[in-house]
Parts: structure tokens; sequence; C-alpha cells
């Protein structure tokens, strides 16, 4: 195909105000020529797809200029040209834009339903006007295999482990998984319709509910977001500790899920262990910030919570007693056969496919992509910083491993420098009531989070909150094919994508 | 290697906390609440089936930390199971997203009698800040009968052991 290429054809539609990249806004046929011209420009990645009630959006990162574009089309007649036919990551954005505001992606590649389960009073409740439901709904279709000696294995919703509840539908030939689907929504409470209205401070609550584990980084995107459309600065002091609270996040997660891997390849030990430091992490949370996960101490225009007295000293000790004992930790990992037989070559995810996602996270720097948002496009206080992001070729459970140790140990040094260079001065600014646009950002433990809003009258007209796992969750699909189905809970705790993040 | 953390662990005695007294008067009123028969049944011993109904995932990794060295459930006779067939009693997090209502619904039928439910967090007593929206059904109560309602967001495993040990404690007494 010859003819423009995709970025040059966003950037060439005419654009309105959105905080820092404004938005362009496309005909249906100029939409149409993008979703073709993608297939041409593998460098221009598909970061998220979400609508409103009149138009579908899509933030595109244009690796090759290192920046970010945002594009619009209008719907027309309830339809859009779908974007999945050259990027498979638009499949699900384009089933939850259907079940959540009823807009048609012509020419997808999955027309399936997505959150919508048929258990809401109406379809697309987040439409202008919603369809009141007709009658019982179609029962949901598997992806068929083709083959001799098949058998499929359904779990889930309910899952034997103290985890979230999701649907796997396993087709295997004997112990080894042929093909994998997963069939989330379980957990869709609806979320951006119950922030719509609200100011961007009340609103917070839902970003710091997104995914528990990652409520730092949701409510650190969702108020940059929220200052980039109002036009405030968060004060210094606020940012700084932000960051402090973000990296405390990545490692307690960190921390607790490779204890939570070894103990899926039946090694306890390390579990044991690691479940301790983080439980002694979350107490110097407790000391330093007041609460063990620090939800809601980030808002809109700063932070909420200062730094308690003897919060530095409670971080530094909780850091230095992980910091004495996780040598000896790694050389345990390190040393048993029957640990690394588990986890060497276990659920590898391609380079190629890790890049055609534009995942993020572990599972993308394990994977040979080198990508975080604490670099590009960066955001402060880490413009600052020389963050090192470790990147390992291999794409396995090992790999994915080992990324979390190195950035144990780098978020443990950024701690350090951040709270000794800790400024003084105001916590928070308010925000103007004022209309606005803007994107938000923050590397969360999993990976590049971005938020995106639009603000009436300082009051939340239209809102999206992408989690890291959009991206991951189709590549763990991939990851496990050819595995066996043992191996399947070690696959899945490497990834640890979040089922709440997905399903809003 | 691991003899040397054997070492230190000996020298330095167990990570787990010392138990602390327990709210005398929330286990009065759950003793006064159970019935004879189940002291008979099951003794001073649960089992616990979790179930996430609708959680942001914040309950859940309070509850994993609750079932950590730390806190080392099982020398209170507390333990979690890997299915609802085993449980005595359903820990069910988050509001009742209306896609989760009937599998936890099934989950509760599945458990055998005599059981109990304890709803954890803030969102499993009323839906929380979810309450409102058309995707949830409410509190925990909107789809199963609940015995326990643990309040925070997230209770912290210190609040969660305290009452799990109430449980107990009552159905010893009662």
């Amino acid at each position: 195909m010859t003819g423009t290429a995709a970025s040059a054809l966003i950037r060439s539609a005419p654009a309105e105000p959105c905080v820092p990249w404004p938005r362009h806004l496309l005909l249906q046929d100029e939409w149409q020529r993008l979703a073709v011209a993608l297939t041409g420009e593998s460098t221009l990645a598909l970061t998220m797809l979400w609508a409103g009630t009149t138009h579908v959006h899509a933030l595109f990162h244009d690796q090759a200029g290192q920046t970010f574009l945002p594009a619009s089309v209008a719907v027309a007649d309830g339809k859009y040209p779908a974007l999945s036919p050259s990027r498979p990551s638009a499949a699900w954005f384009e089933r939850m834009i259907f079940d959540l505001w009823g807009h048609v992606a012509t020419g997808a590649r999955d027309e399936r339903a997505w959150l919508d389960h048929g258990k809401w009073a109406s379809h697309g409740p987040m439409a202008a006007r919603p369809l009141p439901i007709s009658g019982p709904s179609e029962p949901f279709e598997f992806l068929p295999s083709h083959g001799e000696d098949l058998h499929q294995i359904p779990v889930g919703p309910v899952h034997a482990g103290i985890i979230e509840p999701g649907h796997f539908r396993f087709t295997a030939q004997g112990e080894t998984v042929v093909r994998l689907e997963i069939r989330l929504g379980y957990l869709h409470k609806g979320t951006l319709s119950l922030m719509r209205g609200k100011s961007a401070r009340a609103a917070a609550r839902f970003a710091a509910r997104l995914s528990g584990d990652s409520t730092v980084a949701h409510s650190a995107a969702f108020a940059r977001a929220a200052e980039a459309a109002s036009g405030a600065q968060a004060p210094p002091r606020a940012e700084m500790l932000r960051a402090v609270m973000g990296e405390l996040e990545r490692i307690a997660n960190h921390v607790g899920d490779i204890g939570a891997i070894a103990n899926d390849a039946a090694f306890a030990f390390l579990l044991a262990r690691l479940g301790w430091h983080r439980e002694s992490l979350l107490r110097a949370n407790a000391a330093a910030f007041g609460h063990r996960m620090l939800m809601d101490c980030v808002i809109p225009g700063g932070v909420s919570a200062d730094l308690a007295p003897g919060g530095t000293e409670a971080i530094f000790h909780a850091l230095a007693l992980l910091e004495r004992e996780m040598p000896s930790l790694i050389r345990i990992y390190d040393d048993y056969a029957s640990l690394a037989d588990r986890v060497v070559g276990t659920g590898t995810v391609s380079q190629s496919l890790v890049r055609r996602f534009a995942a993020g996270g572990f599972v993308g720097r394990a994977a040979g992509r080198d990508a975080d948002l604490r670099r590009v496009p960066g955001y402060p206080p880490f413009d600052r910083y020389d963050v090192n992001v470790p990147v390992l070729p291999q794409g396995d459970v090992d790999a994915r491993v080992r990324i979390r140790i190195a950035e144990i140990q780098e978020s443990t040094a950024l701690i350090r420098q951040m709270l000794t260079e800790l400024p003084d001065g105001p916590l928070s600014v308010p925000l103007p009531m004022v209309s606005g646009e803007g994107f938000g950002w923050a590397e969360g433990f999993r990976g590049d989070i971005w938020h995106w809003l639009r603000l009436e009258g300082g009051s939340i007209a239209a809102v999206f909150m992408r989690d890291p796992s959009w991206l991951q969750w189709p590549l763990l699909e991939a990851a496990i094919k050819g595995n066996i189905v043992a191996d399947f809970p070690l696959c899945n705790k490497s990834f640890n994508c979040s089922y709440s993040g997905v399903d809003l | 290697m691991v003899w040397r953390t054997f070492a230190r662990a000996l020298r330095h005695g167990p990570a787990t906390l010392k138990p602390e007294a327990i709210d005398e008067d929330a286990t009065q009123a759950l003793a006064d609440r159970l019935a004879a028969a189940a002291q008979a049944r099951l003794g001073r011993s649960l089992s616990i089936r979790q179930v996430d109904a609708g959680s942001c995932n914040g309950c859940e990794l309070e509850i994993q930390m609750l079932n950590s060295v730390v806190y080392d459930l099982e020398r209170f006779g507390l333990r979690f199971v890997a299915s609802p067939r085993h449980a005595d009693v359903l820990m069910v997090t988050g509001p009742v997203t209306r896609n989760m209502h009937e599998a936890l619904v099934r989950t509760w039928n599945a458990t055998p009698d005599p059981k109990w439910v304890v709803a954890v967090g803030d969102c499993a007593s009323d839906g929380g800040v979810f309450k409102g929206s058309y995707a949830i059904s409410g509190g925990i109560d909107s789809a199963v009968p609940v015995d326990l309602t643990i309040r925070g967001c997230p209770p912290t495993p210190a609040q969660l052991l305290d009452g799990l040990r109430s449980l107990l404690e009552a159905n010893a007494r009662s």
C-alpha cells in the first residue's frame, strides 16, 4: 500500500486543544485510510482506544518521533472504522467501546460482547441513549480449536486462590495447551459513569480504586490529567512525595509477586520471607503516610498526606532490611534446580509480539522492549533523575522475575535519593474550576498507565483510564500456548495482570 | 543457602506476631447470635473460602498478607481453602457486580451448611464508593446473607484477624 503514512494522516487533520498534545479530528474516510496505513507504519503503536458519546478516540505512540499523537473520529450512524485488522490490540478496546457506548467498529476482528454479560438493565449504559434490554442475551461463544483429541478446561470466574475473578477457557491436547481464551468483565463496576459530573477531587477516589495494587500510580496519572486539563501545577514537594509513594508501591508489589511466583512452583520459602518484607514495607507506608497501601494519598493538585515525623526513617529501615536479605534470597532462587526448571523457558512471549502490542512494564522489558514513562515522555521529578530501566531478551517467567528484582534495586536507590532531596513547601494547590482537556500518565509497577479526561466548568464531562494490563492480558494467551496446563499459574502470576483495572 | 537462613531464624526467633486481645464486645455480640449446634460441628476451627465479588483487589492484597507468616493463621485454627465445598466461611470482598452476582450465589450454594459469610471492606458493606452504579447490585447482603462485616478500605490484616478470631470465639461460646 502506497500513500500517506499513518502518522502524517493524523498530523494533517485539524486539531482540538488538549494538553500536552492536541487531539486531531479525522473524518470517517480519513480514519478508514488511517486504519489501512497503520499496516505500513509499525513504529506507530496503539497506546489506547476509547470513546465518548459522539466520538471514538485513539492515542498513538509515535516511537520513531518519540512523541504521542491523539486522534478522534466522529461516530456516523453509530459506526466507525475498526483499527483491529491492523492493530490486534484494538480488539478488546473495540468490544469494550461497543458494550459501554454502543458504537460499532465496522470490519472489527472480534464483535463478541466483552464487559456486557447480559446482566445490566440496558445496553450501552454510557451512550447518550442506552437501549433497554429486549430479551435474554445470546450465550457467549468461545473461539473454536480444531484437531484430534482436544479437550476443554473451564476455569473461573471463582478461582482457587485469593485472587480476582475471570474466566480462563483452556483447550488442551493431553497436558499441552493449544489455546487459551481469557474472558473478563466480571468486575465491571461502572466506574467511568460514576466519575462523570463529579469534580476532579471527588472523582479521584474512583481512580484510586480502579486497581487497588496500583492505587498510587493510577491516582497520580489521574491527578496529572486533571492538572493538565485545568492548567494547574502540583507543588515540587507534592511531585516528589508522589514519586516516592510510586516507587514504594512498585517495590511492595514486586516483592509480593516474586514470592508468589516461587510459591506457584511449590517453593514456599521465598513466599514466606518476601511476604514478611512486604508486610514490613506496608507498615513503613502506614508510619510515613498513614495508609498501608497509600490509598487516597495522591490527589489532583498535589498530595493529601505529608511525610509523618519519623516517616523517612521507617521507610529507610524497611528498605535496609529488604536490601540486606535480598542477596541471599536471590542466591536461593538461582541455586535451586527444581525452581529454575519451572521458570526458565516457561511462558515465553516473543519480542515481536511484545512490540506489536506495545506492551509495557516488566512484560515488555523482559522481552526486549525498552519503554518506561518515567523516561519518555517523562514527568516530574523523574526529569531530574537518571532512571535505569532493566531490559532482557528472553521473554520467559524467569526474565520477568529478574526484571522485577532489578527494579526493586533501582527503586530503592531512587527513594533514598528523593527523600534526601525532598523540597519544602506546600502539599497541594486548589484546581481552578475551568474547562479543558488533558492526558496524565505514570509508570506503575505493571507498566504504563494512561488517563484522559475533559473538564467542563471543573467537573468531569468525559474520562478514560487505561491500565497497562489492556496490552498484557492478550500476550498471556500467547505465552501459555505450547506449555503444560500445570504451568499456567506460574505464567499468570509472572504477568500478574489486573482484572479490575481492565474491567472498569 | 537455606541453612544460613534457618540459623538466623533460630537466633532471632519467629517472624510471627504475638496475638493481641480481641474485641470483647464484638465477640460477645457474635456469640449471642450463633446457634448452639455450630460448636459441636465445627469446634474451634474454620476453613475459609475467599470470593472476590467485585473488589478493586485492594482487599485481596490485605487478605493475602493475613495469610502470610506474620499473622500465621493456622495457629488459630483458621485456614484458607481452595473450594467452597471445603469451607465453613465465605470471606467476600467488593460491591457485588451484576456480572459476579450469579457466581457468588452459586459459590454460596456450593458451601455446605452450617456456613457463615464475612463481608470484607467498605464496598462489601453497602457498595461503598460504587453505590448507585448500574453495574452493581449493592453490598454482599444484596446477594447472600451476611453474618459479620469487617469495614475498612481496605481493612488491615490485624482488623481481619480480629474479626475472624471473634467469629471463632463466638463459635466456641455459643
